[in-house]
Order: C-alpha cells, then structure tokens, then sequence
C-alpha cells in the first residue's frame, strides 16, 4: 500500500533533524490555524490559490523563494559550523552522512527554489507591466507553472522529515547517484523535485518569450524594450533551449535507477562523463539564466537614481545577446580534469573568457550611467553598488578558472566554492534584492523602510565578503571541497572566519525581515499614491501601485526607450480619460493548483514505490489538462464603467496626497522662514 | 545605538579585522598551490600569478570609479555637471570594449599556450628516468601500484624527487579526482577508463594529497601523504616493503573496494598480482565480452603518444 515507505524512515533518532521538522511543523500549524481561525481560506482560495493574475503570481513566487532562502541559509549555517569545528580530532557535530545531505540540499534549494521562484516572480509582476501588457500570453499555464515548482519545493520539504536527501550535491554525482552506490530515496527525492519544478520553469520560458515578443505595447519595438524586459526575453530562450536538457538527463537517471538501464553507471556501456556534460550542457545557460535578468534590475535601478538616461543601450542589448548564445559554449570549463585533449580544453577556455568581455562591458555602461547623473543612494543603489565591486572580484577568479592550466589546481577545491557564490550572490541575489525594494512600492503601493534595507545591505555584504574571501585562500591551499571534516588545523582560522561571515550574512537576513514588518506597520507614511514611487523611466510606473487588475485602463503608445519619462516631459503621463472601454480579463482556474497538488502526490509516490497513487495522479494530471482544455469559457468583461470608478478613485487619491504634500512643504517652509528670522 | 556601545561594535569589527589579515599573511606559506615544490605546479602557480595581474587592469577602474562617481555625482552634489540625456560616447565605448577584448586576446594566447605546455598527459623531460605509479581508486582508498618494482602501498604515496612520475588512474568504484597540491594538475579517476596525469617533486618533502571528487561518506578522509624522498630512501622504503607479508592480488583489492564508506589504514603489499590494473579496468567491460560483440582486443595506451582520453569504450569498438 505503502510501497517502501515504513515508520522507520522518519528519522526520530536525530535531534538536528527532528528539531528542524518539529519547529517547522509548529510554524505551519500556527499558520494554519490563523487561517483557519480568521476565515482566510475562501479569500485565499479565491483570490490567491486559483489566481492567474500574473502580479500576484509572481508575489507567490516570491514569498515561496523567501520561505525556502530561509531553509537554504539555514544548511548554510549548518554546514559552515560543521567546518569550523570538525578539523583534526574533532569530528563536528553532523554526521558524513548529515553533511553530504546538506550540502545537496543546499545548493538544490538555493539555485532551484531560492534564484529560480525568486527572479521568475519579478518577471511575472514586471515584464507585463514593462511592455504595457494586461497579462501574460497564457495565463492559465502561468498559475501550472507555478505549482509545479511548489511541488517541487513541497518534495524538498518532506524529505527533511520522510526518508533522506541525496549525497550526491545539487549537480548530481555520477556514478555514485546509481542505485548501486545509492540504493536509497534520497537521489530519487532530488530528480523528482529537479524534474517537476524544472517542468514548471520551461512552461515558464515558453510563457514569457511569447509575452515579450507578441504582447508588447504599440510603439515599443525590440529596441525600445527596457533591459529588464530584453534580460528577461534572453533568460526565456535561455530556459527554452536548456531545459529540455536537464529534463532528458533526468529521464536517463530515472530510468537507470528504476528499470536497471546503464546510461551513467560504471558498466553495461554506461558513461559518468555523459552526465557531466548533460548536466552541464543545461548547468550553465542555467547560471545565466538567474544572472541575466538581475542584470536586467542593475540597469534600471542604476539609470533611475542616477536620474539619466542608460548609457550605451544598445551596446547592453548586445552583450546580453552575446552573453546568451555564448553561455552555450562553455559547458566543458566545468571538468577540465576529466582528461580532454588538450585543444578541447583550450576551445572551451577561449569561449568561456569570451563571457567576459560583454560582461566587462556591461559593468562599464553601468559606471557610465552613473557618471554625469544625480545619484540618489537608496537601498536598491546600494545593492547595485555592492554588485558592481564585489562582482568584479567574481569575475576575475572566474577568468581565471577559464584558464585550464589553472583550473587544473584550484578545481573541486574551496576556491571554486567562492568563486561562484561570488558570483550567485552579489550577482543574482544582489540584483533580486536590488528588484524587491525597487519595484515593493509598484507590488504594494508603499515602500519598504530605507533604514533596515541598508543595514540588510551592509550586513549581506560584509557577511558575504569575511564568509567568502578566506575560501578563496584556503583554496589556495588545497582544501577540497565538501569535506565533513578535515585534519589540517591550517585552514580552521579560515573556515571559523567563514563561519563568522554567514553569522553576520545571518543578521542582514533578520534586518531584511525587520524591514518586512517595520514598512507593513509604518505603510500609511511610507504610501505611493503617484504609482511612480522612485521618479521611474519605464512603463510600469505610469500604472497605479499596486495596479488594477487590468494593469493598463488604456493601453500606452511608446515613442522612447523610457517611454514614461518621455511621457512625463511631454506632459502626456497621468492622462484622466473621460470615458473608458470595456475590458477583457482571464477569468480564475483552480486547474494549475490541482495539477500542482498532483504532481506532489505523483512525485511523492514515485520516490517511494507507490504504484497506484503513482498511477492515479499521472492519470488525474492528464485528465485536468484535458478539462482545462477543452474550458472555453475562461474571460470575464470588466464593464467600462467599473474601469471609470477604479480609474476616477486612483485619481483622486493622487490629487489628495499632491494636496497633502503642498501643504507638508508650506509648512516646512513656514518653519524655515521662522528660523530664518530668528536668526 | 549609543555611542558606547557603537565603539565596542568598531572594535569588535577592527578586531576581526586584525585576525583576518593575520590569518591571511599568517597562512601564506601554506598557499600550496602558489608556492609548489614541482615544476607543474610551479608554471601554474605563475600562470594565476601572470593572468591575475592581467585582469586588475579591468578591475581596478571598477573600484576607482564605484567611489569616484558615487561621491562625485551624488544628487546633493549640485555643482557637478548633470547631462541626464547623454547616452552615447563612441570613445568610451571603443575603450570599454577594446580594453577587455585586447586583454582576453592575451589570456586567449596565454590559454592556448599554457594548456599545450601543461598538458597533464604529456610525459615531464627530466634526465632521470620516469617513474611509473599506477593509481586505483576504491570510493574512499588510494592504492599505489609500483609495476617496474612489483611492489603496491594504499593511501601512502612515495617517489623519489627529481624523477618524473607517470601515472595511470582507473577507479574501481565511484568517480574520483586525485590531487597532490603541492606538485600541481589534478586528475579525474573513472572506472573502466584510464586517464594520465605527470607529475614531478622538486624537493625532498611530505605533501597531501586528496580525492578532490566527492565520493561517498569516506570522501573527508580519503587523503594520504605524498612522500617526496631521496633516491636512496626511496630504496630504502622499497626494501621495507618488500617485507611486507600482505599481498595485492584481485581478490585483495575486492576485498578493500567493499569495504564501503571506511578509509583503510596504510598498508604495504610485497607484490602485486600481474595486471592488476588493466584487471580492474577491464571489470566494466566484461559486457563486451557477449557473443554478438566478439571478443574484443585489448590494447594499453602506453607512452607519450597517450595524449588521447584513452578508455575502455573508445578503443575498443
């Protein structure tokens, strides 16, 4: 009935463990229960769960990626302790067996359900509103995409607390994930929660190329698009053309692991190395595909608070391009080891420096915007700042890891560590933190506090400098990397430093939850009425904040680059039409929350050996995408009048607080005056 | 924060400061990888050295100008020009491409160059006589196979300096990587393939060495030393373990490769069983062997000419 799954593999002997399970199961019982004890649950199920609207399923994504950043820092802590204490005759306090299961799980969680749902989500709430469009392309497919990533999440989730993870790392480890080496569930945890979200995100892709490309407001031809929107299109055809690849990959290991076939096992033919180049061929578009669009939010925040135009636009739109293809050329760099000949090695090093000329260039044109402009040093400033200094430090040892002559030494070693969290973390998460305050007030109508977001900055920042610069060194020295414990006390000073680094990275991520609190208490001081909270460039301010559902009540007309500031030199922003037309808008669909909730059950059931449930929501998934199919009745019309009254209403809040600020600055004045005459 | 309390947090913060760069200049003799004791490492360690210093001509403008622009042009700073309309300078952009194309042409160069150069499957020149080591990895053991002297150790590696050192790896488990910091390249160990790797000690020392891949819970302690003697201690040593009574044959080292998860202690093996690693390596290919693949023959990447992958699957079909 059960399949393999029995009492015993709920690991009630471990304490770290059960301690982890038992206060995340309280926590999610106390939610439930305020939910359920405040009648949420319709207006949740209404207005959340079964949504298509694309803004709140992107707020979705981001609170998903927020929950489970919690659970990635969380091994992240583990294992940083683990290293500082486990060296010579100390064992630390985490199993080899724990350990390894960290540190999968770790990188699985952050680049899958941390970078993916967190930069999916801001594309989801700003693309649309960027091209000046109502929805995305298929909205529907939206809200499926979505929920598979939650149940891949939802697979994560329950191995803490049901059976084990995998010890073969985020990449996957051939041959030792065969069931030879590996007779367990934990590898079987990894590829389905791998699979399904990985499902989620092509569904994705394919949604937000046919957005971007057929949806974008008259006037705003590709060259016209802002870079958020051109990183966003590149990071889809980016996911189009990557993930079938690791879905493949996965499919072979499935297949070996549950029918005995030898695709990436020691004998029978099959290939270690081919695992490495599939997961890779998907493995490093897929890097590009969380950096690009966070190069996308540089480059709005920088050109807004340096209150001037981007420089170089289109020399961005083609390093971004050139980043794109290119990203599909280097996949080798990350086995130099594996005994190429020597051209091949030199090939894939030439190509993956090449990465960094347009990526040079970009830092560059970021700096030149800044140059000549009035900057204003707000949180989102920050972040870019801190981008562009500790990047370059990333970038550098990343060329220089191109190198293989190089690579050859600091390969597999703790460098490589730092070197790419180097890059993940000032690069994507920087830029995602950059996006979150800069475009808060567009999802919420109120900004987020400045004073915990800046400390959250200097705490991010100073945390991940001592965490990650003695890696760099330590690598030097050889360390390897994933190591449980190891007998040199030479490298201990390091790895405690590091340690101390993630403590203060720790206290940039509890300011960033004070921030949350604090800006929802103070909001009514901290409201945008204008629905251009930061003096912005591109579309998606000239809407309200948050927006109507229809985002747009008359569909913009572009002339510029930054189409609302030209149309705030023009004098054309905060057009008050006098009539409104009727508005078509898709309607709810409870479809992607129960192909969700199936896939959960089906992944779940795979793992363990659950035939017939396995069976049944294979079978319940393929009749829902039937039903949803073949619904045609799927709009709704807002009648024009309802568009006037939700209109007349956001104009006469703007009036107001115009009013309320005149009368602010008078009276300011007035005290002025009166110091001045004092003096 | 009051004041007190705000300078408590400056020392704390200059006192972590202070044991940072004392860590770090403490532990710069222990940078193995840029100070090595072979000539393999040694170009490496200039090549990171040479490329390093090639890319701060990119970098280091970034620094200056992240701080040089953000107080320059900083909003209250009214007296600084402000053209918010300028968005194009075909100088800078000539310059912002040219600079990093003109510096990845020599990287490019010094790619092209240095990898031919430290190829890891070309034999090292020397004019001492090559010294072959066959390594076999388990999922958590080393073993050294010494064919010209019949002799074998696990997870204690002893060469005599000065003397190039061919290796040929195959695993018997799991993938692995085998690294020797001090000397330089590392190399991927696969079962059913055989890859290479040259090495040589230029000093008399007692360096580490790792599995570099993770490979199981014995992967923490899956290091050994990599002794660099002179050549008569390696005699020496090769007489102590000519004495050893233990001996590796097939069914030896099976019984070492089962032992899952558990470092095995250092051990000597007065002789090894002919063969023993093309045995091993040919394991995996036993599939080959069915009727309708025919019998296959087998042939030894042998000497420098074994520039290519050489593996079971490639030269067998």
């Amino acid at each position: 009935m059960l399949g393999k799954l029995s009492w015993s593999d709920i690991p009630l002997h471990d304490p770290i463990i059960m301690g982890a399970l038992g206060s995340s199961t309280i926590g999610a019982i106390a939610l439930l229960g305020l939910v359920t004890y405040k009648k949420w649950w319709g207006y949740l199920w209404n207005e959340w769960f079964t949504t298509v609207d694309h803004k709140k399923i992107g707020i979705m994504y981001i609170i998903l990626a927020g929950v489970m950043m919690l659970r990635g820092f969380a091994d992240a802590v583990m294992m940083r302790a683990q290293q500082a204490i486990a060296a010579g005759g100390n064992e630390g306090y985490l199993t080899s067996h724990h350990f390894d299961q960290v540190f999968g799980a770790h990188g699985t969680i952050m680049i899958i359900f941390v970078a993916m749902p967190f930069i999916i989500g801001l594309m989801n709430i700003i693309v649309p509103l960027q091209i000046g469009a109502r929805d995305v392309a298929f909205p529907v497919m939206n809200s499926v995409s979505f929920y598979l990533t939650v149940a891949g999440a939802g697979l994560m989730m329950i191995s803490l607390g049901v059976g084990e993870f995998a010890n073969t790392g985020w990449t996957g480890l051939a041959p030792l994930f065969e069931k030879e080496f590996n007779p367990g569930v934990g590898v079987d945890y990894w590829a389905w929660a791998f699979q399904l979200s990985g499902m989620g995100t092509l569904l994705g892709g394919i949604n937000f190329v046919v957005t971007i490309l057929k949806m974008r407001a008259p006037g705003m031809s590709l060259m016209k698009m802002p870079l958020f929107t051109w990183t966003s299109l590149t990071s889809s055809v980016l996911i189009i053309f990557s993930f079938p690849v690791i879905t493949g990959a996965l499919t072979l290991l499935t297949l070996d692991r549950y029918l005995g076939m030898h695709f990436f096992t020691n004998d029978m033919g099959g290939n270690m190395m081919m695992w490495n180049n599939l997961f890779w061929m998907w493995g490093h578009p897929e890097v590009y595909i969380v950096i690009l669009p966070a190069f996308g939010i540089f480059s709005e925040v920088v050109a807004t608070f340096s209150s001037k135009r981007l420089f170089a636009y289109k020399s961005l739109v083609w390093a971004t391009a050139v980043i794109m293809i290119l990203s599909f050329t280097v996949w080798l760099h990350h086995f130099f080891t594996m005994g190429n000949t020597v051209n091949v090695n030199v090939f894939f090093g030439i190509t993956t420096m090449l990465i960094a000329i347009p990526t040079g260039v970009k830092v560059y044109d970021w700096l030149f915007t800044m140059y000549r402009g009035r900057i204003r040093f707000t949180s989102p400033m920050y972040w870019t700042l801190g981008f562009l200094t500790a990047f370059v430090i990333g970038g550098m040892t990343g060329v220089l890891m191109a190198i293989p002559g190089a690579d050859y030494v600091v390969h597999n070693s703790v460098f490589l560590v730092a070197h790419y969290h180097n890059m993940l973390i000032p690069g994507a998460l920087f830029g995602y933190f950059a996006g979150f305050s800069y475009w808060f007030p567009k999802m919420f109508g109120f900004k987020l506090d400045e004073k915990w977001g800046k400390r959250a900055f200097w705490g991010w920042m100073i945390g991940f400098l001592v965490a990650f610069m003695p890696l760099y060194a330590v690598g030097f020295m050889g360390m390897p990397r994933r190591a449980a414990h190891y007998d040199d006390l030479s490298w201990q000073p390091y790895m405690i430093t590091a340690a101390i680094g993630t403590a203060i990275v720790g206290l940039g991520i509890a300011c960033q939850v004070i921030q949350i609190v604090v800006s929802i208490r103070k909001r009514e001081s901290l409201v945008d009425a204008t629905g251009d909270a930061w003096d912005g460039r591109t579309l998606e301010w000239a809407t309200a904040s948050p927006p109507a559902e229809y985002n747009f009540a008359v569909v913009p007309v572009v002339g510029d680059l930054d189409a609302f500031w030209e149309m705030k030199e023009n004098g054309t922003a905060y057009k008050h039409y006098p009539v409104y037309a009727d508005i078509q808008m898709p309607k709810n669909q409870p479809y992607g929350v129960i192909i969700g909730g199936l896939a959960l059950a089906f992944g779940f059931a795979m793992i363990w050996y659950i035939w017939w449930l396995a069976i049944a929501s294979l079978i319940g998934i393929i009749a829902t995408i039937i039903i949803s199919g073949s619904n045609d009745n799927d709009g709704y019309l807002i009648p024009a009048s309802e568009v006037k009254r939700v209109e007349d209403l956001r104009f006469d809040r703007m009036k107001q607080a115009a009013k309320e600020e005149e009368n602010e600055k008078s009276s300011k004045e007035e005290v002025y005056e009166y110091s001045d005459k004092n003096n | 924060m009051n004041s007190s309390t705000r300078k408590k947090g400056i020392g704390i913060l200059k006192g972590m400061l202070f044991l940072l760069t004392a860590a770090i200049l403490g532990g710069c003799k222990k940078m193995v990888v840029l100070e090595p004791s072979g000539p393999v490492g040694e170009q490496q360690a200039f090549l990171i050295k040479v490329a390093f210093l090639l890319m701060l001509i990119v970098v280091l403008p970034v620094f200056v100008m992240v701080i040089w622009f953000s107080i320059r042009y900083r909003a209250s700073n009214k007296k600084a020009t402000y053209k918010p309309k300028w968005t194009h300078s075909n100088a800078i952009e000539a310059v912002v491409w040219g600079v990093p194309v003109a510096i990845i042409i020599a990287l490019g160069y010094l790619t092209w160059d240095s990898t031919h150069k430290l190829n890891p499957y070309k034999p090292l020149e020397s004019e001492n006589k090559p010294l072959k080591i066959d390594v076999i990895s388990t999922d958590s053991d080393w073993l050294f196979v010494y064919p010209e002297y019949n002799v074998a150790v696990a997870n204690q590696l002893v060469f005599p300096v000065n003397t190039p050192l061919n290796f040929r790896l195959t695993s018997g488990s799991v993938m692995t990587s085998f690294f020797i910091p001090a000397l330089g390249s590392q190399m991927y160990v696969m079962a059913g393939m055989q890859t290479r790797l040259h090495l040589m000690a230029s000093e008399v020392g007692v360096f580490r060495g790792h599995n570099m891949e993770y490979s199981g819970n014995g992967y923490a302690g899956m290091h050994f030393k990599a002794i660099s003697t002179t050549d008569a201690g390696f005699e020496n040593w090769l007489k102590g373990v000519k004495e050893a009574t233990d001996t590796l044959t097939v069914a030896r080292f099976k019984k070492i490769n089962a032992m899952f998860h558990q470092n095995h202690p250092v051990t000597s093996f007065s002789s090894v069983e002919p063969n023993l690693f093309n045995t091993i390596m040919m394991e995996y290919m036993q599939w080959m062997h069915t009727p309708e693949h025919g019998e296959m023959e087998m042939k030894h990447g042998t000497g420098p000419e074994g520039h290519k992958h050489i593996h079971g699957h490639g030269t067998m079909h």
